[in-house]
C-alpha cells in the first residue's frame, strides 16, 4: 500500500500528458507511420455476399496490373496453424459480407486498390441468416455461461405491489477509433517483425507465433502509440496475420491499413441486444424480483455474447433474481468487447426499468436506488473492497440540483424546448492481471521505466512516470517511460479497465526494489556518507539519497545519487519486478461505481434532442492523474450521448451489409451535441484491491449515461422510448 | 481508385473543349466527386480541374440581385456580406450543411451537382441501384429506406428497372430553390440560362440523369433575383445530430410581409425528394393570408400532398409538416439575422 498521502501524490502528478508534446508535434509515430524500407501496400478484398463459398478468383488481369507484387487468395494462401476465429484465407467459405477473401500487394495503395477491382470473383451463394427479429425463434443459449438465478423468482413476483415488464433494444455498434487498425510486417529469415496498432502487443506476438509455427521469441511487436481501441484492438484480427502472410508472399515488408468501411465487420462489433426486464417491488420500493433476459446476435464464426444481464446480478439487492442470455446466429462479422461490454447495454435496460418503477411507485429515482443499495455483493455475500456509491448519488445530485427536479413529465418548457431531468447508476468491474516491469536508475540521475504494455491514448505513459516518481520521490519529469515493445518485460492486454491497476503496481514495486539496491550500494560504499547504514533506513528524494532521520538537504549522511553512481562504475542500478495479485482476493469483490445525472432539451416541433448537462460522480479508488483520468470519464459520457441518441450500425437484412459504414452516416456526437459536462471523483483509495488504491476507469464512463439521458427525455416529453438510439422519429409517435 | 487523366483548365473555353473527352468530369472542390471515385461509384477517365477559372466572385447585378461565380466556396458564399444581408436564407442553409472543412472546399457549382447519399448508391457491393447501374433495380425499396424520398419518386414500388427513391442531399439547393435562382451555363453551342426549378430532375425513368445540365456544359454562375425575403426567412434543418448530418427534412421558408399579411411566400423542402421540393401550391395558399398557425398548417398540408411513405420513412410526412409550420413561424417572426 502506498502510504504517501493523496495530497502529496498529487504533487507527483504530471500536469500534462507524458506524450502530449510528441503527439501534438507529430513526433509520436503510430503503426502505419514508421518508415520501413521497400515497403509494399496491401489491400484486403472482401466478400460481398453474406453466405456461401468463393468458387474461383480469376486474378489474371489483376496480376498484370501496374505495380502488383502478389495476390493471396484462399486458393494459394500458405496453410497456417489452426487459429480459431479469424478469417485468414484458409478456406473458401464465406460467413459474412465483408469477410476478407484476398489480399492484393502492390507498390502503392492506389495500385493495390485498382488491381483489386480487376479480380473476377465467383461465388456459390447460400441462404443467409440476417433478420434478427425474424429469427428470434432461433435464439439458443450460448456455448458458455450466461444464466444465473437466486431465490424463488415466481414466489417473489407474486408478492409484488408494483411490477414493470418491458423490453429494451440496443443496436449493433462499431468502435471506430480515429486510428484504424494498421500493421506493417516483414520477415528476416524465420524472424517476423511487426508494427501493429493494438491493445495487446503480447497477444499479437503469441497469435503470430502460433499462426506461423515459430517460437514466440522470433516475433517482435512494436506499438508505441495506439490511436484508440475501445475493445476492437483487443483481439488479433485477420489483417495482422494477413499482413505477415502477404509479406512472406511478396518477399518484402507489407503495410496493411484498414479503410474506414473495413472497420464495420472484420474487426468486431458490439452486438445488438433485446433485453426483457421484469422488476417486481413491494410498496416501499424494495425489489422482490429482478429478471433480466437478454438476446443478442452472434456470428457464425464463434459465440460472442454481449452480456447485458451480468451487471444486474450485483448492482442492487433483491429477494430473487433471474438472468439469462441467448444468442441468434447471423451471417455477420464477430461481436467483441466494446467499451463496457455488457454494462453499457445492460445499464440501459435496467436503469430505465428502474426509472419506470420509480414512477409507478411515486418514488424519487435516487431514493429507489438507495432503498435497494447492495451493502455486500449480492451474488455470494462477499464484502466489497471499497464501495461509496451513496456518496456518488449525493455529490452528483447536489452538483446537478436534482432536488429541483419536477417528477411529472412535460412540465418544464423554455420556448420551444421541453426540458427534462433523469439519472442512472454507473458501474463497472475492477480487475487486474500480473504484470512485470523494469526500472533503471541512470547515472545522470534520470529514471527509466520499461514495460511491455501499451497506451491507447488513455494516459498509461503518464501514470507510470508518476508511479516511478512516487517511489523515488522525484519530479515525474525525471522519468523516461518506454512501452509497446515485446522486448520489454511482459505485461497483459489493455482491456477490461485493468491496465492502470496491473501495470502501476508493477512499476512501483520495481522502483521500490531499485531504490533498495541503491541504498545497499550506498551502505556498502566506504566513500558514501551512508556507509554502514542499514539499507532500510535510507531514503531518496529529488535526486538525493539520505538517512531517513536526516533532512536530506545538508551534507550530513546525504549525497547526490549521480555522485554515488559515478563512484560505482557509472552504471545504472536496475530492478525488475512482477506485481502479483493480492492473496486474499477471493474474499471480497472489487467494483467501481458512479451516479450520472442528465438534463436534456427536446425541441417540441423537430424532436431533436440536445443534452444540455451531464453531471457525474465516480467512486473509482485513487484518481491517479486528474487530467487523463477525468478525460477518460468525460469520453465515456460523450459516448453515452452517442449511445442514447446517435450510434447504430444498420444492417441490410437482404445483403447483410452495414449500410452506413462511414463517418457521415454512422453518427457519433459532434461538439455541438455535447453540452456541459461536470465530472468529479470521490478519490477514496481502494487499498484492498491493489497498493495504488486505483481501480480502472476506461469503461465506467459510458455506463448509465445513455439511460440517464433516456430518463431525462421521458421526463421532458412523457414519451418512453425503449429502442435505441432515440432519434427524432421515435419521439414523434 | 481507377487510373485517370488530369488536366487543368485556365479559361472556360478550354474547359468546355476538354470536357468533350470520353467520360470526362470537371473537378471543383472534389468533396463529393473524389469520394465517389475512391468508393468506385464514379470512374471518370479524365478530370478537368477548373479551379483556376475566374469564377470566384460574388457581384451585384443591375437588377439588384446577386451573381455567384460557380467556384465561390460554400464558406465564402455563406459569409459574404451581401449574401448575409440580402439572402440570409441562403447563408443559413449553407452553414447548416457539412462541416467547416468541407464548406471551405465545396464550390457553388459542385454543390448544385452533389449526388445522393442513398446507401445503396454509394456502396458498389450492393448490386441493385438504378442510378449507379441503370436497369439493375433499387435495393432501397425493400432495404433500409429511412432517409429516402416521400415525394416525386418514380413508379409504384413494383420493383421495375427504373425506380429510384433517392433524395438530393444539398442544403444550398433547397435555399436556392426557394429564392428562385437561375443557373448560367456554357457549352460548345454557347451560353444559356436554366431556371432553378428546371435544373434538377425527378427520377422518372432515368434516375441516373439528375439534372438538365448537358454533359458538355460548364456551370458559370448562379444568379439570385433582387431580394424580397431578407427580413422574413428561415432555414430549418431537422437531423439526427446537431451538426454534420444530412437532413431528415429541411425547410427553406421566405415571406414577403405587409404588416401581418403575407404578400408572397416561398417554400422549399429538402430531404424529401430527388430534387429540392418547391411547393407552388403551398406558396399560393399563403399569399394574401394573415401569418399564423392556421395558414401555416394549410400550407404544410399542401406541401406534402401526395407524399408516399416506404417502410422506414413514414415519419417524414408528419415531420415535414411540423417543420414547415415551425419554419414559417420563425420566418414570420423576423427580421432574422444568420446565426453562424
Amino acid at each position: 500500500m502506498i502510504d504517501t498521502p493523496l495530497e502529496q501524490q498529487k504533487e507527483r502528478q504530471l500536469g500534462h500528458r507524458y506524450d502530449a508534446f510528441a503527439k501534438v508535434t507529430g513526433r509520436a509515430k503510430y503503426a502505419a507511420e514508421f518508415p520501413v524500407k521497400n515497403v509494399a501496400y496491401g489491400h484486403i478484398v472482401q466478400a460481398d455476399i453474406p453466405a456461401g463459398t468463393v468458387v474461383s478468383i480469376d486474378d489474371a488481369a489483376a496480376s498484370r496490373a501496374s505495380g502488383v507484387h502478389s495476390i493471396v487468395t484462399p486458393f494459394n494462401a500458405p496453410k497456417l496453424a489452426e487459429l480459431g476465429n479469424v478469417n485468414v484465407l484458409q478456406n473458401a467459405t464465406v460467413l459474412y459480407s465483408g469477410q476478407p477473401i484476398a489480399v492484393v500487394v502492390a507498390r502503392s495503395l492506389p495500385e493495390a486498390q485498382a488491381a483489386a477491382a480487376l479480380l473476377r470473383i465467383t461465388y456459390k451463394e447460400e441462404a443467409a441468416k440476417l433478420d434478427f427479429k425474424g429469427l428470434l425463434n432461433d435464439a439458443r443459449p450460448p456455448k458458455r455461461g450466461g444464466a444465473s438465478r437466486r431465490g424463488d423468482p415466481e414466489a417473489s413476483a407474486a408478492k409484488a405491489a408494483v411490477t414493470i415488464d418491458e423490453t429494451y433494444t440496443t443496436p449493433i455498434q462499431n468502435h471506430n477509433p480515429m486510428e484504424p487498425h494498421a500493421t506493417i510486417a516483414w520477415w528476416e529469415g524465420d524472424r517476423l517483425s511487426v508494427y501493429d496498432s493494438t491493445q495487446g502487443i503480447s497477444g499479437v506476438q503469441q497469435a503470430l507465433a502460433r499462426a506461423f509455427s515459430i517460437p514466440q521469441a522470433s516475433v517482435h511487436v512494436e506499438c508505441p502509440y495506439t490511436g484508440g481501441g475501445f475493445g476492437c484492438k483487443g483481439y488479433v484480427w485477420s489483417h495482422t496475420i494477413l499482413a505477415a502472410m502477404a509479406a512472406k508472399a511478396a518477399e518484402r515488408p507489407v503495410k496493411l491499413v484498414l479503410e474506414r468501411p473495413q472497420m464495420f465487420g472484420p474487426v468486431g462489433s458490439r452486438p445488438n441486444t433485446r433485453q426483457h426486464i421484469k422488476l417486481a417491488a413491494a410498496a416501499d420500493g424494495k425489489l422482490l424480483l429482478q429478471q433480466h433476459d437478454s438476446v443478442c446476435y452472434t456470428s457464425m464464426i464463434s459465440d460472442w455474447v454481449e452480456s447485458a444481464a451480468n451487471q444486474t446480478t450485483l448492482l442492487y439487492d433483491s429477494e430473487s433474481l433471474s438472468t439469462s442470455h441467448l444468442v441468434v446466429p447471423l451471417n455477420l462479422g464477430m461481436g467483441t468487447w466494446m467499451r463496457a461490454p455488457g454494462e453499457a447495454t445492460g445499464s440501459v435496460g435496467l436503469e430505465i426499468a428502474l426509472d419506470e418503477l420509480a414512477e409507478k411507485l411515486n418514488m424519487d429515482p435516487v431514493e429507489l436506488r438507495l432503498v435497494n443499495y447492495a451493502e455486500k455483493d449480492p451474488r455470494q455475500g462477499k464484502p466489497w473492497s471499497s464501495k461509496h456509491l451513496r456518496e456518488c448519488y449525493a455529490q452528483a445530485g447536489e452538483r446537478f440540483g436534482w432536488s429541483k427536479r419536477v417528477a411529472r413529465t412535460g412540465q418544464h418548457r423554455e420556448g420551444n424546448s421541453l426540458i427534462g431531468h433523469g439519472m442512472a447508476t454507473a458501474n463497472y468491474g475492477a480487475g487486474r492481471s500480473p504484470s512485470s516491469a523494469v526500472v533503471r536508475i541512470l547515472p545522470n540521475g534520470r529514471v527509466f521505466v520499461g514495460i511491455g504494455t501499451q497506451d491507447l491514448g488513455t494516459g498509461t505513459y503518464t501514470i507510470l512516470a508518476q508511479a516511478a516518481a512516487l517511489a523515488f520521490s522525484i519530479d515525474p519529469a525525471m522519468v523516461d517511460v518506454k512501452l509497446g515493445d515485446t522486448s520489454l518485460p511482459h505485461s497483459g492486454g489493455s482491456g477490461g479497465s485493468t491496465t492502470a491497476a496491473s501495470v502501476g503496481p508493477a512499476v512501483y514495486d520495481a522502483a521500490a526494489q531499485a531504490r533498495l539496491k541503491l541504498a545497499q550500494l550506498a551502505a556498502g560504499d566506504a566513500q558514501s556518507p551512508l556507509h554502514g547504514v542499514a539499507a532500510e533506513e535510507i531514503e531518496t528524494k529529488d535526486g538525493r539519497i539520505f538517512l531517513k532521520t536526516a533532512s536530506g538537504t545538508g551534507p550530513d549522511k546525504s549525497e547526490a545519487i549521480t555522485a554515488l553512481l559515478a563512484r560505482n562504475g557509472g552504471t545504472p542500478v536496475e530492478a525488475t519486478a512482477t506485481s502479483e495479485l493480492v492473496k486474499d482476493r477471493d474474499s471480497f469483490t472489487s467494483h467501481s461505481w458512479g451516479a450520472v445525472f442528465a438534463e436534456v432539451a427536446v425541441d417540441a416541433d423537430t424532436h431533436m434532442v440536445r443534452v444540455r448537462r451531464l453531471v457525474a460522480t465516480y467512486d473509482i479508488g485513487t484518481l491517479l492523474n486528474d487530467k487523463t483520468g477525468t478525460n477518460q470519464l468525460v469520453g465515456g459520457l460523450v459516448w453515452g450521448i452517442g449511445m442514447a441518441l446517435h450510434e447504430e450500425s444498420v444492417i441490410d437484412t437482404k445483403y447483410g451489409r452495414t449500410v452506413n459504414e462511414n463517418f457521415a452516416e454512422y453518427h457519433v456526437p459532434v461538439n455541438a451535441d455535447v453540452g456541459e459536462i461536470d465530472v468529479t471523483c470521490l478519490n477514496i483509495p481502494d487499498f484492498r484491491f491493489n497498493p495504488l488504491g486505483a481501480r480502472g476507469i476506461g469503461e465506467i464512463g459510458i455506463t448509465g449515461a445513455a439511460a440517464a439521458i433516456a430518463n431525462a427525455i421521458y421526463n421532458a416529453t412523457g414519451k418512453r422510448v425503449r429502442d435505441f438510439p432515440i432519434t427524432p422519429d421515435k419521439l414523434m409517435a | 481508385m481507377n487510373p485517370f487523366n488530369y488536366q487543368r483548365a485556365t479559361a472556360p473555353e478550354q474547359a468546355i473543349h476538354a470536357i468533350t473527352a470520353h467520360n470526362a468530369k470537371f473537378l471543383g472542390g472534389g468533396t463529393n466527386l473524389v469520394d465517389l471515385m475512391k468508393d468506385g461509384v464514379e470512374h471518370p477517365s479524365t478530370l478537368v480541374d477548373i479551379n483556376r477559372l475566374n469564377l470566384t466572385q460574388v457581384t451585384a447585378t443591375p437588377s439588384g440581385g446577386a451573381l455567384i461565380g460557380a467556384l465561390v466556396r460554400n464558406s465564402d458564399l455563406a459569409n459574404h456580406e451581401m449574401i448575409r444581408r440580402n439572402y440570409p436564407l441562403l447563408s443559413q442553409g449553407l452553414l447548416s450543411g457539412a462541416s467547416p472543412q468541407l464548406r471551405n472546399m465545396a464550390t457553388t457549382g459542385g454543390n448544385l451537382l452533389q449526388r445522393t447519399r442513398c446507401y445503396y448508391f454509394m456502396d458498389t457491393a450492393f448490386p441493385a441501384c438504378n442510378k449507379r447501374n441503370p436497369g439493375s433495380g433499387c435495393a432501397a425499396l425493400a432495404g433500409f429506406n429511412r432517409i429516402h424520398a416521400i415525394l416525386g419518386t418514380s413508379a409504384g414500388g413494383s420493383g421495375d428497372a427504373t425506380e429510384c427513391i433517392a433524395t438530393n442531399p444539398s442544403d444550398m439547393n433547397v435555399a436556392m430553390a426557394a429564392l428562385d435562382a437561375t443557373i448560367h451555363v456554357e457549352g460548345p453551342k454557347g451560353k444559356r440560362a436554366i431556371p432553378f426549378a428546371e435544373f434538377h430532375r425527378l427520377p422518372g425513368k432515368t434516375p441516373q440523369i439528375e439534372t438538365n445540365l448537358r454533359p458538355d456544359e460548364l456551370i458559370l454562375a448562379v444568379e439570385l433575383p433582387a431580394p424580397k425575403f431578407a427580413k422574413n426567412s428561415w432555414y430549418l434543418k431537422v437531423r439526427d445530430r446537431q451538426s454534420y448530418a444530412f437532413a431528415l427534412v429541411s425547410v427553406a421558408a421566405g415571406l414577403e410581409m405587409n404588416g401581418s399579411t403575407i404578400k408572397s411566400a416561398r417554400l422549399a423542402l429538402g430531404g424529401v425528394a430527388h430534387k429540392p421540393w418547391r411547393s407552388l401550391e403551398a406558396e399560393r395558399s399563403l399569399a394574401g393570408t394573415t401569418a399564423g398557425a392556421a395558414a401555416f398548417r394549410k400550407a404544410a398540408e399542401l406541401a406534402v400532398a401526395g407524399a408516399r411513405a416506404r417502410e422506414h420513412n413514414a415519419f417524414k410526412i408528419e415531420l415535414a409538416k411540423q417543420s414547415i409550420v415551425r419554419a414559417l413561424t420563425l420566418a414570420a417572426e423576423g427580421p432574422q439575422g444568420v446565426q453562424a
